[in-house]
C-alpha cells in the first residue's frame, strides 16, 4: 500500500516541466500560479511534500478538490456505492453466465458445443468494452426502447451497464472455468472417485467442482480489480455516476487531489481483492498453506 | 495451427486490410473537411460515408488503424525490451537486485492496468509519445515477470551451467543461451500484450487522453460516433468493427500459438 501511495504521489511529478503549467496553462496569472503551487505544496521540498501526503491520509485528509474546494475523500466515498453497485451487479452477471457456459464447454470438450462456448469467450475477451456499451445503447435503448440510454435514476438503467462491464469478465471466468474442470477431470482422485462407482454427474459437480473451484475463485477475485479498472470507461460511457466517472471529470478539468484520491482509492480497492485471492485460495486448497 | 483457426484469422483480419486497401485506391485525405458531405451516407464518392466536418470516414479509419498497428507494435517492442532485460536480470541475479526490481513490478501490478495508464496519459499531456511512453510503463511487467520466472528454471540446466564453466560473460549467456530457449513463452506474452496494447491505445484515445483531434484514432473515431450515433449510427459501428476484427484476429493467433508451443502462462 505504501508503494501504491508513493507511485500516486510521483504522478506529480513525472509531468513534464512545471506542473502548474499543466494544470492551469502558461498564460495564468502569477497571482493563480502561486496559490495553486501554494494549494498542491509544490513550494515545499520534495520529501517534506511526500511526508505531508504520506501523514494526510493516515489521518483521512486527502486533500481539497481545487474545483469545488470539499475534501476529497468526502467526494470520493459520495461516488463509492454507484461503482460498487455496478461493480456487484456485473459480477454477479458474469458468474451466472461464466460457470455454466465453462461447465458446458468441458463437458462437451472438443465438440461444436465446445467450440461454440469458447468462441463466445473469445470474443468477450476481443470486444472492446467502450464500443460495445454504445452498441447495447443503439440496439437496446435507440432500437427497441427497451432500456434507459444512460444515468442511473431509471429502472433498468444498471443492466446495459453491467452487461458492458461483465462480458469480458464472463469470457475470462469461463475459460478458467472450462480449463480448471477439465483439469481436475483428469485427476487422480477423480479417477479413483469413479473407480468406486460414484455418479458421472456427482463427480462433476461435487468432487471435481472442488477441485476446479481454486484457481476460478482466485481468477474471480483477481478480475475484481480489472472490474473497477474497467468501471471507469464504462462508467464514462453510460454516465454512471461512480468512482470511474469522477476520476475522468477530475482529469479532464485537471483537478489533481481528487484526481489523487480517486486513483489511490481503486488502487487500494485492487490490493485488497488481491489479497483477498491469495486469502480465498488458502481457504479452498489446504495443501497451499503448506507450500 | 489448425485449418478452422486460419480461416478465422483470415475472416478477421480481412476488414482491417479491406480498410486500407480501398483507403489507398480512393486516396481520400482523412483531414480534408467538407462542409457539403457533412454527415453524408455511404456513396460512391464516400464509401462509408462521412464525418461531422464531411471528412471521409474510410480514410480515417484507415489512418486509425495504422496509429494502432504502428502504437501496438511499438508498445510492445519497447515493453518487451525493458520487460525482458529487468526479468533475465532479475532471475539471472537474484539476492537484493531481484528483490527490488520484482517490488517495483508489485507496484506496477498494484494498479489496474488501464487505470495506471489512464493516469499517466493524462499526467504527461495529450499526443502519441506520451500514449506510448503511458503504455510501455503498463506493459513491461508482464515481460519482466514471465523471463524471470524461465530464467530462474533455466540457471540450473547443464548447458548453461557448462557455459558457465566454458568463462562466457552474463550477456553472451543471456542472448546465446537464455533468450533463445525463453522465446515461446515471450512470443505468446507478445500476442496477447498487442491486442491488450490496440484496445488501451483506443481505450485512452476514447477517455481523450490519448490522440488528440485532427488526427484519428479508432478510439476518438468511437467517441465522436458516440455523439452522434443517433444521427449516423456508422460512425460508431465501423470503427468498432475493425478494432475488433484487428483485436480478435490478434487473439486467435495468440490462442493457436499457445496450443501450438503448449505454454503455460505461469508468471509467479
Amino acid at each position: 500500500m505504501l508503494g501504491v501511495a508513493t507511485l500516486v504521489f510521483f504522478l506529480l511529478h513525472m509531468v513534464p516541466g512545471d506542473p502548474v503549467d499543466a494544470l492551469l496553462g502558461e498564460s495564468a496569472m502569477p497571482a493563480d500560479r502561486e496559490a495553486m503551487r501554494k494549494a498542491l505544496n509544490l513550494d515545499q521540498p520534495v520529501l517534506y511534500q511526500y511526508g505531508h501526503y504520506l501523514s494526510g491520509l493516515a489521518t483521512g485528509d486527502w486533500g481539497k478538490s481545487l474545483v469545488d474546494h470539499r475534501p476529497v475523500l468526502e467526494r470520493i466515498t459520495e461516488r463509492v456505492p454507484a461503482t460498487a453497485e455496478l461493480a456487484l451487479v456485473s459480477l454477479l452477471l458474469a458468474v451466472l453466465l461464466a460457470l455454466p457456459l465453462g461447465y458446458w464447454a468441458a463437458r462437451h470438450a472438443g465438440k461444436s458445443q465446445d467450440v461454440a462456448a469458447m468462441g463466445f469467450s473469445l470474443i468477450g475477451v476481443s470486444i472492446p468494452n467502450f464500443w460495445l456499451g454504445p452498441v447495447l445503447m443503439l440496439l437496446f435503448s435507440v432500437g427497441l426502447g427497451w432500456l434507459p440510454v444512460s444515468g442511473m435514476d431509471q429502472p433498468g438503467s444498471i443492466v446495459l451497464p453491467a452487461v458492458t462491464l461483465g462480458t469480458a469478465l464472463a469470457a475470462v471466468l469461463s475459460r478458467m472455468a472450462r480449463s480448471s474442470w477439465l483439469e481436475a477431470m483428469s485427476t487422480d482422485a477423480t479417477r479413483t472417485v469413479r473407480a468406486f462407482g460414484v455418479s458421472e454427474q456427482l463427480i462433476w459437480w461435487r468432487h471435481a467442482a472442488r477441485l476446479a473451484a481454486v484457481p476460478v475463485v482466485t481468477m474471480f477475485a483477481l478480475q475484481l480489480g480489472t472490474v473497477l479498472g474497467g468501471a471507469v470507461i464504462t462508467e464514462t460511457v453510460f454516465d454512471w455516476p461512480g468512482l470511474g466517472l469522477l476520476t475522468i471529470e477530475a482529469i479532464q478539468r485537471r483537478d489533481y487531489p481528487l484526481v489523487q484520491g480517486c486513483i489511490l482509492m481503486i488502487a487500494s480497492f485492487y490490493v485488497l481483492a488481491n489479497l483477498l485471492a491469495d486469502l480465498l485460495g488458502l481457504w479452498l486448497d489446504p495443501r497451499q498453506r503448506h507450500a | 495451427m489448425p485449418k478452422s483457426t486460419l480461416i478465422m484469422v483470415g475472416v478477421c483480419l480481412s476488414f482491417p486490410l479491406l480498410v486500407l486497401l480501398l483507403s489507398a485506391m480512393t486516396g481520400l485525405d482523412s483531414h480534408a473537411i467538407n462542409l457539403d458531405a457533412v454527415l453524408a451516407g455511404m456513396s460512391n464518392g464516400h464509401l462509408l460515408g462521412a464525418d461531422a466536418l464531411g471528412r471521409d470516414v474510410l480514410a480515417r479509419l484507415s489512418e486509425g488503424l495504422q496509429l494502432s498497428i504502428m502504437v501496438g507494435l511499438t508498445v510492445v517492442l519497447l515493453g518487451s525490451m525493458v520487460g525482458i532485460t529487468i526479468g533475465v536480470l532479475a532471475g539471472w541475479m537474484g539476492g537484493w537486485v531481484d528483490a527490488l526490481l520484482m517490488r517495483i513490478a508489485d507496484i506496477v501490478l498494484s494498479f489496474p492496468g488501464i487505470l495506471l495508464a489512464i493516469a499517466l496519459a493524462a499526467m504527461l499531456g495529450p499526443g502519441v509519445d506520451n500514449l506510448v511512453m503511458a503504455l510501455v510503463v503498463v506493459g513491461w511487467v508482464g515481460f519482466a515477470r514471465l523471463s524471470r520466472v524461465q530464467v530462474l528454471s533455466l540457471k540450473s540446466v547443464p548447458f548453461v551451467e557448462a557455459a558457465i564453466a566454458n568463462g562466457s560473460g552474463v550477456g553472451y549467456i543471456a542472448i546465446r543461451h537464455l533468450l533463445p530457449n525463453i522465446a515461446a513463452p515471450l512470443l505468446v506474452e507478445a500476442s496477447f500484450g498487442l491486442a491488450a496494447v490496440v484496445i488501451g491505445e483506443a481505450g485512452l484515445s476514447f477517455l481523450g487522453v490519448g490522440v488528440q483531434p485532427p488526427d484519428a484514432s479508432l478510439g476518438t473515431m468511437i467517441r465522436e460516433g458516440t455523439r452522434l450515433m443517433l444521427v449516423s449510427p456508422g460512425l460508431v459501428i465501423w470503427p468498432g468493427l475493425i478494432l475488433f476484427s484487428l483485436v480478435m484476429a490478434v487473439n486467435l493467433l495468440g490462442d493457436a500459438m499457445r496450443d501450438k508451443l503448449d505454454v503455460r502462462m505461469e508468471t509467479k
